[in-house]
């Protein structure tokens, strides 16, 4: 399938039989609404959100309790073997999206954001983008533009953090009513 | 292709709360008369199937606002997985859904496998989509069986559960473990099936259809039953598609849409069976659909032994020691084996680096499952995109103007499962 002249269309890729479509954050509404309304479709399946700090150096992912961290990429132990490929921005949105009809193509819209920066919302588009954008803003912290219920989804109300970001540590939540105050 | 622009038979238009879709609003002239009487649902609740909180507003018995809160067993399973090895993160996968785990389980190691670009024997793939469909049939009886409870009929709950123990006992004798197996296993299975298996599978299938009778003779005509799920909890064709509704809540909507034949994985291109489609849209439709699923599940595991009854003595598993562990036996024998087998328990095995999205048709619906790797033995991201969340989404659409008594009945028709809406 032809993407080019997608509105915001910044590159095609092409891996594991897979068609990602990388566009700019500012011009994803008019993306998506081409995408949907132009190419066919109509079912926004997940929206999927990747915190990339730290991508290819070592201590991030996986500390327990320590103040740097465990380094867990050391070279000749576990671990990376070549750097993987730069990324362009901390956090990035993957929207999959599916065609209903024969052969059920797919496509994955892919927009690049940094801490703070927030994306615009699909929901005028798919409804059930709902939840998935409130997901990725309680779990990543990316803020979505427009949102009509701009609330976390799964922490409490109250939570400090987003837990799915690579500086959140595992272990490392205060445990209430533990007896230690 | 556009949907053919026919009469809607459910209903026209949307009903899709505007402007959040998933919380329905009691309307402000409705609210000003002080007849809305709010109540607080679960999360605790014996019947919202799992850890569920709705906040209802009722007018009378009549539901006029409903808000659903999801979050309370958010357990991280996403990001456990991104600490431990690819090969460990498939224990947490059948976790997540745990009436679907074996599909879990499977939708998991495929994206682990299209990562590594490694091909499965073909005993394994038939083997796969058994207990697939064995689990299939395990999650839609569960369903049944509770869902025909809170409607009352009781009964229905003992017959489902004697058919699921059998496959769970099915399961005991395949991967020694009832439920949450890890029988499969980055390349295949864990172990080869066991010759009393087959029989014992083939008795599960002359049975189930019998009892799959049972359980439609108990219900279909039963005018409790019908009363209270025919026309009730409605969704159209079009306001499913807008909200990502998937497996037998789209079905049941009118939508002809199965992963496993419009976008077979495994060899479920190679089988026949029947994907049942309701146009009614309603709790009773999506009742017929998973009743008929389960007897294309029986016809699909009937297809699946009549293969591997042919397959005595051929591999179960790939032949890549870099990614399988190698036989016990040769543990005791070989230096190499053993050193293989302890790099990849303790350091795991080293996944080229990409994303992937992996879709299955799991018994709610498309189970996907998106996972980033960095070229390292542990996942960088893994994200699962579960039916029963977006399913979930749906609540306020389906509810409107039904009775507090039916809203049970309809939350419970669209078949969410907390552990997998909350991860």
């Amino acid at each position: 399938m032809a993407f080019e002249g997608l509105p915001g269309l910044v590159e095609t890729r092409e891996a594991f039989g897979e068609t990602t479509l990388v566009v700019d954050p500012a011009r994803l509404v008019e993306a998506c609404t081409a995408l949907r309304d132009e190419h066919g479709f109509d079912m926004l399946i997940d929206i999927a959100a990747t915190d990339y700090l730290g991508w290819g150096s070592p201590g991030v992912s996986g500390y327990i309790g320590t103040a740097q961290g465990r380094n867990l990429n050391r070279p000749m132990t576990q671990g990376l073997q070549a750097l993987p490929a730069p990324k362009p921005k901390r956090f990035s949105l993957n929207y999959h999206l599916l065609a209903i009809r024969p052969g059920g193509p797919r496509v994955r819209v892919q927009v690049w954001v940094d801490d703070g920066e927030s994306v615009p919302t699909v929901v005028p588009l798919w409804p059930g983008a709902d939840w998935f954008e409130r997901e990725a803003w309680d779990m990543m912290g990316i803020p979505v533009e427009g949102h009509p219920h701009p609330e976390r989804l799964l922490m409490d109300e109250d939570w400090e953090g987003h837990p799915l970001r690579k500086d959140y540590p595992i272990g490392g939540e205060p445990v209430r009513f533990s007896g230690e105050e | 292709m556009a949907l053919p622009a026919t009469k809607d038979p459910i209903y026209e238009g949307t009903r899709i709360p505007s402007p959040i879709p998933t919380v329905l609003e009691v309307d402000p002239t409705v609210k000003d008369t002080d007849d809305i009487l709010t109540v607080n649902f679960g999360p605790n609740h014996p019947s919202t199937h799992g850890v569920l909180r709705l906040i209802v507003d009722l007018d009378g018995e009549v539901v006029v606002g409903v808000h659903a809160k999801v979050g309370y067993v958010h357990t991280g399973f996403e990001k456990n997985m991104e600490q431990k090895t690819w090969w460990k993160g498939i224990t947490y996968a059948p976790r997540i859904d745990y009436l679907a785990y074996q599909n879990n389980e499977l939708v998991f190691v495929l994206a682990i496998e299209k990562l590594l670009g490694l091909e499965i024997p073909p005993k394994a793939a038939w083997m796969r989509m058994l207990m697939s469909e064995l689990n299939r049939i395990h999650s839609h009886l569960v369903w049944l069986g509770t869902a025909a409870l809170e409607l009352g009929a009781i009964s229905m709950f003992w017959y489902t559960f004697r058919e699921r123990e059998t496959i769970l006992d099915l399961s005991e004798l395949v991967a020694g473990y009832r439920m949450h197996t890890r029988y499969f296993q980055t390349g295949g299975l864990a172990e080869d099936i066991p010759t009393g298996f087959y029989p014992e599978c083939r008795k599960f299938v002359e049975w189930m259809p019998k009892a799959i009778a049972d359980y439609d003779s108990l219900l279909r005509k039963n005018e409790i039953w019908e009363d209270r799920t025919i026309g009730l909890g409605l969704l159209n064709r079009s306001d499913a598609i807008a909200l990502g509704q998937t497996g037998p809540v789209l079905r049941a909507s009118g939508v002809d849409w199965d992963l496993r034949r419009d976008n077979p994985y495994l060899y479920y291109d190679r089988t026949h069976f029947h994907v049942p489609v309701y146009p009614g849209g309603d709790t009773y439709g999506r009742y017929r659909v998973r009743i008929e699923e389960m007897q294309a599940s029986v016809d699909i595991i009937e297809q699946c032994l009549d293969r591997l009854e042919r397959m005595e003595g051929e591999p179960w598993i790939a032949d890549d020691r870099k990614v399988v562990l190698p036989p016990r036996e040769e543990l005791h024998t070989s230096m190499e084996s053993l050193i293989h087998h302890f790099k990849i328990v303790t350091e795991g095995y080293r996944v080229p680096e990409g994303e992937v999205y992996v879709a299955v048709e799991s018994p709610r619906g498309e189970l996907g499952c998106y996972v980033v790797s960095d070229g390292g033995p542990r996942p960088w991201r893994v994200k699962f995109r579960a039916p029963s969340f977006a399913a979930l989404e749906a609540t306020a659409t389906a509810v409107q103007g039904a009775y507090i008594a039916d809203l049970i009945a309809i939350v419970g028709s669209l078949d969410t499962v907390m552990g997998e809406v909350d991860r």
